[in-house]
C-alpha cells in the first residue's frame, strides 16, 4: 500500500446504550455524555479537543451553540449536514484538516430522542421557508419508506432482484443483533414483538409497510447517540487504543434527473475517491458497515461501493455471505446489528465508524478474525429522491 | 373527517408559483433554457446548463410513463391515512421531466400499476389550483 497516507486515526469512541431515554436525558446532553466517554475512551480530556464537527441536531446555532456547551474554544467549526452520513462527512473533513496542520484533536457528537419525541426521522433540517421540492412533492403523500420502496422496486423491475435476496440482508443484521447485548436490550425497550434470529420467510411473510418493502426491512426509531475522537499521529501514538487509521474519504450527492437511475446512488461518485486514495479495493475489505434504513439502501450500496456489479446485489447476497462467520466470501455486514435491529435514532452514520473501529480494535460482540480493513458508508437524505453519500475507509497498524 | 385536506402547495413560493399557476388552466408546464435547450425541473429561476436565465415556459402533453412506484400501507398523515392503500409514482412526462405523483383512477392499487405502463395526467381540482395526478391510459 505504498503512498498510503496515515495521518489521521479515530482514537476514542462511545455509542450512548440506551434507545429509550424518555424524560431522562436531551440531545445535548447525550452529546456532551458520549463525548466525554469517547475522550476517556482514547486517554484524552476536553482540553486536547481543538476542533468540533456538529451536524446541529443538538439544536441553537450548530457548532456555535455546541462549542459553549461543551466549553470549548476550537480553531476548527464544521456544520456540515447531509442527514445521516454528515458523520462519514465529518471524518473525511477531520482527516483533511488535521493532514493541513488545523486540527489535532477532532470530536464528532450525536444525540437524538427521535423514539421519545415519535419523530418523523431520516431528513436533516430545512430552515428558511418552503423549499422549490417540498412545494412540487408534498401533496403526492409520498413517505420516507416509500421513498426506499421506489427504488427496491426498479431493482426488481431491472435486474429480477427479490424479496427473498433483500431479506438476506435484514437476517444476517438481526443474527449480529442478537449476539450485541445493547441490541437485544433496544429490541426490547422498544417492543419488538419476536426478539429472536430471523428467516428469510419472517422476512417476507411479515407485514408489508410499502410495497415492495416489508416490517422487518425497515430500521427501529431509536433514542441514542454517540461520538468520535479523530486525532493527528503524534496524538494516537500515546493513546490508550490501538489507532484506527481514516484512510481515505469521499463524498458525494445524488438527486431526480431526467432519466437518471434510481437504482444507482451517489455511492458511485463517493467510493472511487475514498478506496483511490486508500489504495485499496472492495475485494480487500473485511467490514463493511454499511447505512441500513432499510434492505434496498445496503443492496444498492453494496453494489456502488464495488462489492460486486450493478443488478447482481441481490445474487451475490444469498446464502448468508454477509454473515460475521464466513471472512472467506467477502465484508461481514454490520456487526452491531445494525439500523435495522440495533440502533437508529434518525442518523445513523456515526454508528458505522464506531463499530468498524470496534471491529479493528478486536472489540465486537461479532469480531471477526483479524479484520484489518473497514469501510464505513453513510446515505443521508432518502435514497430514491435526493441523498448524499459518505465513504470512508478505516484500517489498523 | 370529510374536511382534512391533501397538503397542497404555497402559491408565493418563487421558483414553482408559475407551474402552480398553470395548473390552474390545465396546463403541465416545464421549462427549458432558450439558449442551451437544457430542460429545468423541478422549475427555477436559473438555468442549470449554462450560466443564464433565459428559461421558457413549454406545456407538457400530460402523457408519460411511469418510471417506479410504491404502494403505501401506513401513514400517520391526517389526510393519506384515509387514502391507504394508494400509488405514489416516479413518471416520466414524454417531454423529460420526472416528477412525483399519485396513480388513480383504478380499483386496486395492488395489482393495476406497475412499471412502465403508460399514464396521462388526471387534474384533482382545488379552489387556486389544481393537482396533477396520473391515471392509466
Amino acid at each position: 500500500m505504498a503512498g498510503q497516507a496515515r495521518d489521521a486515526a479515530i482514537v476514542g469512541i462511545h455509542e450512548y446504550p440506551s434507545r429509550d431515554v424518555e424524560g431522562q436525558i436531551s440531545p445535548l446532553q447525550i452529546k456532551a455524555e458520549s463525548a466525554a466517554r469517547a475522550l476517556q475512551d482514547a486517554g484524552l480530556t476536553w482540553s486536547d479537543v481543538d476542533a468540533i464537527y456538529d451536524a446541529g441536531e443538538g439544536g441553537g446555532m450548530g457548532g456555535l451553540a455546541m462549542a459553549e456547551y461543551l466549553g470549548l474554544q476550537p480553531n476548527i467549526i464544521d456544520t456540515t449536514n447531509v442527514g445521516g452520513s454528515s458523520y462519514e462527512f465529518h471524518a473525511g473533513h477531520a482527516k483533511r484538516d488535521i493532514a493541513a496542520g488545523k486540527a489535532r484533536v477532532a470530536l464528532l457528537t450525536y444525540g437524538s430522542t427521535a423514539h421519545s419525541n415519535a419523530a418523523a426521522i431520516g431528513v436533516g433540517g430545512r430552515g428558511g421557508g418552503i423549499h422549490p421540492v417540498d412545494n412540487m412533492e408534498s401533496f403526492s403523500g409520498m413517505t420516507l419508506i416509500a421513498n426506499y420502496a421506489m427504488v427496491a422496486h426498479r431493482h426488481m423491475y431491472e435486474y429480477g432482484t427479490t424479496s427473498e435476496q433483500l431479506a438476506e440482508i435484514s437476517i444476517a443484521t438481526r443474527l449480529h443483533a442478537m449476539r450485541n447485548p445493547e441490541a437485544v436490550e433496544a429490541m426490547t425497550a422498544l417492543e419488538f414483538l419476536d426478539i429472536r434470529e430471523t428467516s428469510i420467510d419472517d422476512v417476507v411473510n411479515s407485514r408489508m409497510i410499502a410495497d415492495p418493502l416489508h416490517l422487518l426491512e425497515c430500521c427501529m426509531i431509536s433514542d441514542g447517540g454517540g461520538a468520535v475522537v479523530i486525532a493527528a499521529p503524534e496524538v494516537a501514538r500515546d493513546c490508550q487504543k490501538p489507532p484506527v487509521w481514516i484512510l481515505g474519504s469521499g463524498e458525494a450527492t445524488k438527486y431526480p434527473e431526467i432519466g437518471g437511475d434510481l437504482t444507482t446512488s451517489a455511492a458511485v461518485q463517493s467510493a472511487p475517491q475514498a478506496f483511490g486514495e486508500a489504495g485499496v479495493t472492495p475485494q480487500e475489505i473485511d467490514i463493511a458497515m454499511v447505512y441500513d434504513s432499510f434492505s434496498i439502501t445496503v443492496l444498492t450500496l453494496l453494489e456502488d461501493l464495488g462489492f460486486c456489479n450493478k443488478g447482481e446485489g441481490g445474487t451475490w447476497v444469498e446464502g448468508g455471505r454477509l454473515r460475521f462467520d464466513r471472512p472467506g466470501d467477502g465484508p461481514a455486514l454490520n456487526t452491531d446489528g445494525g439500523g435495522l435491529s440495533s440502533n437508529h435514532p434518525g442518523m445513523r452514520g456515526i454508528f458505522l465508524l464506531i463499530e468498524a473501529t470496534r471491529q479493528l480494535r478486536g472489540e465486537s460482540c461479532s469480531q471477526v478474525d483479524n479484520a484489518k480493513l473497514a469501510v464505513a458508508h453513510g446515505n443521508g437524505g432518502m435514497l430514491g429522491s435526493r441523498h448524499s453519500g459518505g465513504t470512508i475507509i478505516l484500517g489498523r497498524d | 373527517m370529510a374536511d382534512i385536506k391533501r397538503p397542497l402547495p404555497n402559491l408565493k413560493e418563487y421558483d414553482t408559483r408559475e407551474f402552480w399557476k398553470g395548473t390552474k388552466q390545465g396546463e403541465l408546464k416545464y421549462q427549458k433554457c432558450d439558449d442551451c435547450k437544457t430542460i429545468v425541473f423541478y422549475p427555477r429561476r436559473h438555468c442549470t446548463g449554462c450560466l443564464g436565465n433565459n428559461l421558457s415556459w413549454h406545456i407538457a402533453s400530460g402523457k408519460g410513463t411511469v418510471y417506479s412506484y410504491s404502494v403505501v400501507r401506513q401513514s400517520y398523515h391526517p389526510f393519506f391515512r384515509n387514502q391507504i392503500p394508494y400509488a405514489v409514482a416516479w413518471i416520466d412526462l414524454d417531454e423529460g421531466p420526472r416528477l412525483l405523483s399519485n396513480i388513480v383512477g383504478i380499483d386496486d392499487p395492488l395489482h393495476e400499476v406497475s412499471i412502465g405502463q403508460r399514464v396521462e395526467v388526471e387534474w384533482e381540482e382545488h379552489e387556486e389550483l389544481s393537482i396533477p395526478l396520473f391515471k392509466p391510459i
